[in-house]
């Protein structure tokens, strides 16, 4: 018989060694995540991810399972806290949802939305941050960027190349490329490497294709997150 | 860059590298030694250890820019960093920055990470978060070398010694001169001999034997979270693995705290045994001491207290004689982040990366250096630990309380007759401590440095303890003359500055709060920013991933409780102040079309909301 775990008070079933977030990911339940993505290892950065087991929080994407246990992810304690990390990562960069390409593929404002974060809260810092467009089939607008490492992680641990990294620290982190220039285009990144399809926000994109598919038409134009998932599960049909 | 240079960096990247070897993880040692070479680490540098140590560039980069003390420009060729502490702060050491910074010619004030070079290269000023010298402040570090009791006449003769170009050798003995202020002696620094006693004990009574003593003493880690050492020690034991090690964490980061580096030179001896002891009872054969780059002046005098053990055949193989019992330890040193206090953030700090924490589980004891089960505790534990085993787990049970036993070592400082360091038995109340040290009209303790609690006067019947005030040893006292929003404000910009960036709430939160408090304190502030200032706190301690980022807003949610007023009387207004100024940020438009009548001004904001 395998082990549950009750999940708002539904039992969900997992093996040992399963995370909170891969058993209800299994059990076609969400739980709200960016930095996740079930193809590469776990990180627990973005924190979007939060439930309650008892008097602590744990990031379901990191916590292990375990039997019995009782997870809060859906009350609106929890959900006042994600709304609030959403809100932090909101202000720490630009963010232009009307005029964004990713708009209504994105997931960094589907999961917003999914929280009930329907505008910004905090101040916003407004960083000077550039845009590479030096490479000929991707851009990268480091202004979306949310510092997830979804891309280190594919190009580091799935495409064998390690073209990105995170430098700085607190608020000066950063994205950078690993290229005598620092720019994409010096890089051996490709448009079919796997770091390519992993962002969750609009910060790596494929270039002239903008637009193909209107907004107001888009993945989560038509479902919520919740239901459809995460956008690189549908990339084919979304870009 | 000219190429001769290039030249230069190649050579010196070569000779580290084929004295310190091409481990990969030995980048952070290279990175410091070509830093107080060549005051940053040029392109060439960053490229031939690049290829060397197979890291890519950006790594190599990205630890350039996340460790404080590294840099890829430039610094001066006599880089001074005065501590920035709040205790220097109290000791005037503002007012001493902007006169050696006029001496000098320089103009404005040095940020945290900004620094003022002069356009001669021949000197550079900035700023480090707390250099562990809270007792002898203000202080400044300059090549990375301390000088204590900071004051006019030693700026006038800083300045001099800068502008004829003197080489540090040939700076006055006194200035680099760091006491040890020791004003009350306990169970541990009652004593600071040791010949071996609690080696031999474990020689000849075995490793069981040695960890039965820990255990039945109690001994909880002195770095402040006070996790039971016995516990640690025996789940690295058993943790399957190859290899083991042992990590002394000295990297003493926390604002206020100075014992370790007391206990680094008088008591090394002891501290090493600790280690040795630690790596006998695991099966361990290498050990780090990790060592924050603020104490690079302790390195020589370490380092011959490791070279003197070997010799006496209390450090590397066959300790004692013993078959099996080989241990040594390499000193690594750390480059100015708080973070590397926290114990998995350390590892990767050892492991040449950049200190950020790793996921937990798996926790250091199974998974720790090269993946390897770790045990990291503290300099005073490990000290505590020797002991132990020489004297036996009962001898440390005779002092403290139920759940604490022993002794703590505080580092006192602020507003006190006698700072210094003071050894208690756990129990003894705050109030003791303020008499002792000589404390008058004290207004607030912070207990456990930034990280800690603020304790008003209606806290000092509380005891030091696990129980209920657990500290890592930093005990900061402010009188009635002081303002303690003073003390948020350089709280909230270390934490800001010491967050490592991995997580959300702790990046963003922590900066945010920071400039709510900023806002408050230039009379810009509304209870709304208040209130702000508590949500964003409960965010931090709530959602972070690591302690850092728990404990970062304490301050500000201790001091909203217990002290308001130092809020209260700064605020613009009871309900809602814009961060910004509406009338002021017109100004452009006003300078573009000409215009500056009544008609291009908003008014006050009072009335436009009326």
């Amino acid at each position: 018989m395998s082990k549950t775990f009750k999940l708002d008070g539904r039992e969900i079933p997992f093996e040992t060694g399963q995370t909170i977030m891969d058993a209800a990911l299994a059990a076609g339940v969400y739980i709200p995540h960016l930095c996740h993505n079930p193809e590469l290892a776990p990180h627990g950065s973005c924190r979007v991810c939060l439930v309650d087991i008892g008097e602590r929080q744990v990031s379901a994407c990191t916590a292990a399972a375990s039997e019995g246990m009782e997870v809060d992810s859906s009350s609106e304690t929890i959900q006042a806290t994600r709304r609030a990390i959403l809100q932090m990562l909101f202000v720490e960069g630009n963010h232009v949802c009307p005029a964004c390409e990713k708009s209504g593929a994105c997931q960094l404002q589907a999961v917003a939305y999914y929280t009930g974060m329907l505008a910004p809260h905090f101040t916003h810092f407004f960083p000077r941050r550039p845009v590479d467009a030096s490479h000929p089939d991707v851009v990268i607008d480091f202004n979306r960027c949310i510092l997830c490492e979804l891309c280190v992680r594919a190009s580091r641990d799935h495409d064998g190349k390690r073209v990105f990294a995170i430098s700085g620290r607190g608020l000066e982190s950063h994205l950078v490329i690993d290229s005598p220039s620092g720019l994409l285009g010096d890089s051996c990144f490709a448009a079919a490497d796997k770091a390519a399809h992993v962002c969750p926000t609009g910060a790596i994109l494929p270039k002239g294709r903008g637009y193909e598919t209107p907004i107001g038409e888009r993945l989560y134009d038509r479902e919520p997150i919740s239901i459809v998932g995460d956008v690189r599960a549908h990339e084919e049909e979304v870009v | 860059m000219n190429e001769s240079l290039a030249v230069t960096v190649e050579g010196f990247v070569a000779e580290s590298l084929a004295t310190h070897g091409r481990d990969p993880r030995h980048l952070l040692q290279h990175l410091i030694r070509v830093q107080q070479r060549f005051s940053c680490v040029p392109d060439a540098a960053v490229e031939a250890l690049s290829a060397a140590l197979d890291v890519t560039r950006t790594q190599v980069r990205a630890a350039i820019a996340f460790y404080a003390f590294l840099h890829d420009r430039p610094r001066g060729a006599f880089e001074i960093r005065f501590s920035d502490n709040i205790t220097d702060r109290m000791l005037g050491s503002r007012r001493l920055i902007r006169l050696l910074i006029e001496r000098l010619g320089l103009t404005g004030l040095p940020a945290w990470g900004c620094d003022l070079v002069r356009v001669d290269g021949r000197v550079s000023v900035g700023l480090a978060s707390c250099t562990g010298m809270c007792d002898q402040g203000p202080a400044l570090l300059v090549n990375g070398q301390a000088v204590t009791n900071l004051d006019a006449q030693r700026m006038d003769r800083i300045a001099d010694l800068v502008q004829e170009g003197i080489p540090l050798e040939r700076w006055p003995g006194e200035f680099f001169r760091v006491e040890n202020n020791i004003r009350r002696r306990g169970l541990l620094l009652g004593n600071p001999a040791t010949d071996g006693a609690a080696l031999r004990r474990l020689v000849d009574e075995g490793a069981d034997a040695a960890l039965a003593e820990v255990e039945r003493s109690g001994l909880r880690g002195r770095g402040g979270a006070g996790f039971t050492t016995a516990l640690k020690w025996r789940f690295c034991r058993e943790a399957p693995g190859t290899d083991r090690y042992v990590v002394c964490n000295a990297d003493e980061g926390e604002p206020g705290t100075f014992k370790d580096r007391v206990l680094l030179t008088d008591y090394a001896d002891l501290v090493i045994e600790g280690m040795t002891v630690c790596a006998g009872v695991l099966g361990a054969r290498r050990g780090f001491l990790y060592l924050r780059g603020e104490y690079l002046y302790l390195l020589p005098h370490l380092e011959s207290v490791l070279q003197r053990r070997r010799a006496e055949g209390l450090l590397g193989t066959r300790i004692l004689g013993a078959d099996g019992l080989d241990f040594d330890i390499e000193i690594h040193l750390g480059a100015g982040a708080y973070i590397c206090g926290e114990e998995s953030a350390l590892i990767e700090s050892l492991e040449g990366k950049r200190g950020v924490t790793r996921k937990r589980p798996p926790f250091p004891v199974t998974s720790g250096f090269d993946d390897q089960p770790t045990v990291v505790n503290n300099v005073e534990t490990f000290l505590a630990a020797a002991r132990v085993v020489q004297w036996g787990g009962y001898w440390l049970r005779g002092e403290g309380t139920d759940q604490s036993a022993g002794s703590k070592i505080l580092s006192v400082s602020g507003d006190c007759a006698r700072p210094g360091i003071y050894e208690y038995p756990f129990g003894t109340p705050v109030h003791q401590v303020l008499s002792d040290c000589g404390a008058e009209n004290t207004q607030a303790v912070q207990i456990s440095g930034a990280a800690g609690a603020t304790l008003s006067p209606a806290d000092f019947d509380r005891i030091i303890a696990f129980e209920d005030l657990p500290t890592a040893g930093s005990f900061m006292i402010f009188d009635h003359r002081r303002d303690l929003l003073d003390m948020v404000r350089n709280f909230a910009a270390f934490f800001a500055h010491e967050s490592c960036g991995f997580c959300t709430p702790c990046r963003v939160g922590g900066a945010l709060l920071r400039n709510l408090v900023e806002k408050v304190a230039a009379g810009q502030g509304s209870e709304y920013d208040l209130s702000e200032m508590r949500h964003i706190g409960a965010v931090m301690r709530q959602a972070s991933y690591c302690g850092l980022g728990h404990t970062a807003p304490n301050h500000v949610l201790n001091t909203l409780d217990k002290f308001p007023q130092i809020y209260r009387r700064r605020l613009a207004r009871e309900a809602h102040t814009p961060s910004f100024d509406l009338d002021a940020a017109l100004s452009e438009a006003r300078a573009l079309t000409g215009r500056d009548d009544v008609g291009a001004h908003v008014r006050d904001g009072s009335e436009v909301s009326s």
